[in-house]
């Protein structure tokens, strides 16, 4: 990140920077501190004056010697590398079919790229409609037999509903990846393969899908860091089941948020928060590690 | 490819067909539930043919959710902080790269790391600091001097409280220093041999130059800004300010009624609907914003 060609000024770039700063200082570092001292101490009794008390480990111990929340990081793996799977699968079968170029095809490209623009909850509430128990798409089963599908009833039922919610919303961004990720390999490789005598289904095979490889875990590294700690899974519960039924789909970002603010445990919320801000950091490292080495995209 | 494949080229159809049903299957229930009326939109099973009662609907969700405000709240909010992303972005990056100081580095780290603080796991203390934002300040003077100051700024219910928060920008930032490393070096010294100083530089040459990674960038943001909900949710408790979004949430089916599903599927298109104009309309330019931003 070197221009030979730079300008000297004392304040201007001060100046430039100084807005950018101020609001990262205020509304990230100065909220990421605060997680970190609630998170190894605890608020003095009864809200009363006076500094918190330093506990050191105590609250992550509370946290891990809770079963519910053991619960709910289950939950969140299960939550994330489902809908993970599910929604690259299905964008990547879309992305290479439309990559064949037929006749038509940027007609359903412009099509699977929408479900990117709704937003979370409106996604979770229309889904709560087409699968709900009573009304909607899916309740014909429920006339064949009482509560074959009730995601209201049942906690699985509930989890598969708020997969499917994530997985829909994340076809659309994953699929805009996939294109551009097949676009931007060498027609001329594919033009010399194809010349060797290869056919369509063996140039994916051995020819798009490995070029493709940095593009997919690029997406894997994102849709699972999205699905474990994104403002999506937190819209879509919120909307669909808010954690339950019987904490079923409490995943851990909707468990944090509602610790904070129903029940009002702010260590307790502040050490989870920091656990999760790890894992983030550690899908981060990941990200970095592997794809900088190996960018094949232009 | 100039080659015959008659089956395999049946089998990718279909195989389209399939995946665009499954895209639009979602948006033509929408769509159907909100023209049926009540007991229409009950029926098991479902009819997939569009009702009569659209208008009805749409008036209903309008009123019962108060959208007429809410949607403004939301368009003001998106508006706000598309600007504001793309002017935060553009200056930082200038200031990144085209300086030469050992803290630059450090000022693209720490913007960089605030990548890894949604605000889902500092909620409660951002919440807190919406709440009183020279909080810092005052400790800061009071650990430094020892004088308490009363210095108060309050920023819930406020449009500066629904935009500061979320206004600051590390993708953003990244898009347009990618940018200003595509251009070559000779038009900084060609400018600089004119006698334009850095100021004039990045109004006159940058900013022109960067309409098309505005333009992707501005789609993106207001993509992202409409839909945001966890945040206006949190610090708007006065209808006033309320956003689209969060007015949403008032349409969902009470338990202990007749879900009104047709009202509320009335209600969820009127709010999808702006971002996704957006996002069909300008598919080209958000596609790029998403793609390059991400690199």
């Amino acid at each position: 990140m070197n221009k030979r060609a730079v300008f000297k000024s004392r304040w201007l770039p001060i100046l430039f920077a100084l807005p950018q700063l101020l609001l990262i200082f205020f509304f990230f570092y100065w909220p990421a501190t605060s997680v970190l001292t609630w998170a190894f101490s605890l608020e003095p009794a009864f809200g009363g004056a006076g500094d918190r008390l330093f506990v050191g480990w105590d609250n992550f111990r509370e946290v891990f010697a809770d079963r519910e929340y053991w619960q709910s990081v289950t939950l969140s793996l299960v939550f994330a590398f489902t809908a993970t799977a599910l929604s690259m699968f299905i964008a990547f079968v879309l992305a290479i079919c439309v990559d064949r170029q037929l006749k038509g095809s940027g007609l359903f490209r412009f099509f699977y790229i929408w479900p990117y623009a709704i937003a979370a909850p409106a996604v979770g509430l229309a889904f709560r409609f087409i699968f709900a128990p009573e009304s909607g798409l899916i309740a014909i089963v429920n006339t064949w037999s009482p509560d074959l599908w009730n995601p209201a009833k049942f906690g699985s039922h509930a989890m598969i509903l708020v997969i499917i919610c994530f997985a829909w919303k994340w076809i659309g961004y994953n699929f805009i990846f996939m294109t551009a990720g097949l676009q931007s390999i060498p027609r001329s490789l594919i033009e010399a393969s194809s010349m060797d005598g290869s056919g369509p289904v063996r140039r994916a095979i051995d020819l798009q899908i490995p070029l493709l490889a940095p593009t997919l875990f690029f997406l894997l590294v994102l849709n699972l860091t999205e699905s474990f700690v994104g403002p999506d899974t937190y819209g879509i519960v919120d909307l669909t089941t808010e954690g339950g039924p019987n904490g079923a789909t409490n995943v851990m970002v909707y468990r944090i948020v509602s610790e904070a603010f129903q029940g009002l445990n702010y260590s307790g919320a502040a050490s989870q928060s920091l656990i999760l801000i790890g894992l983030i950091m550690v899908f981060t490292f990941i990200q970095f590690r592997f794809v900088e080495r190996r960018v094949h995209y232009k | 490819m100039i080659e015959r494949t008659p089956i395999l080229n049946m089998v990718t159809y279909f195989i389209m067909i399939v995946g665009l049903l499954l895209i639009l299957g979602p948006f033509w229930m929408i769509f159907t539930a909100s023209t049926q009326s009540l007991a229409q939109v009950n029926a098991v099973p479902f009819t997939l043919l569009p009702g009569a009662d659209f208008l009805h609907n749409l008036q209903a969700a309008w009123h019962r959710a108060n959208l007429g405000p809410a949607m403004l709240n939301s368009l003001i909010m998106a508006l706000l902080v598309m600007v504001g992303k793309i002017v935060l972005a553009s200056i930082s990056a200038f200031a990144i790269v085209y300086f030469k100081s050992p803290l630059r580095h450090v000022f693209f780290w720490l913007v960089f790391m605030t990548l890894m603080l949604p605000l889902e796991v500092r909620v409660v203390p951002t919440y807190n600091i919406a709440a009183d934002v020279f909080e810092p300040v005052r400790w800061l003077i009071q650990t430094l001097t020892g004088i308490e100051l009363s210095l108060q700024w309050n920023l819930l219910n406020s449009y500066s409280g629904l935009v500061l928060p979320v206004i600051a920008t590390a993708t953003g930032t990244f898009l347009y220093r990618q940018f200003y490393m595509t251009l070559p070096d000779e038009l900084t010294e060609a400018a600089k041999m004119d006698g334009a100083r850095p100021l004039r530089f990045f109004i006159d040459i940058l900013l022109p130059l960067s309409r098309t990674n505005m333009l992707a960038l501005a789609t993106i943001m207001f993509v992202y800004a409409w839909n945001q909900y966890l945040w206006p949710k949190l610090m708007t408790t006065e209808a006033d300010y309320q956003t689209a979004m969060v007015a949403m949430t008032t349409l969902v089916p009470n338990i202990n009624s007749l879900p009104e599903w047709n009202v509320s599927m009335a209600g969820a298109l009127i709010i999808m609907l702006p971002p996704l104009i957006i996002v069909a309309v300008l598919q080209r330019w958000f596609v790029r914003g998403l793609v390059s931003t991400e690199k």
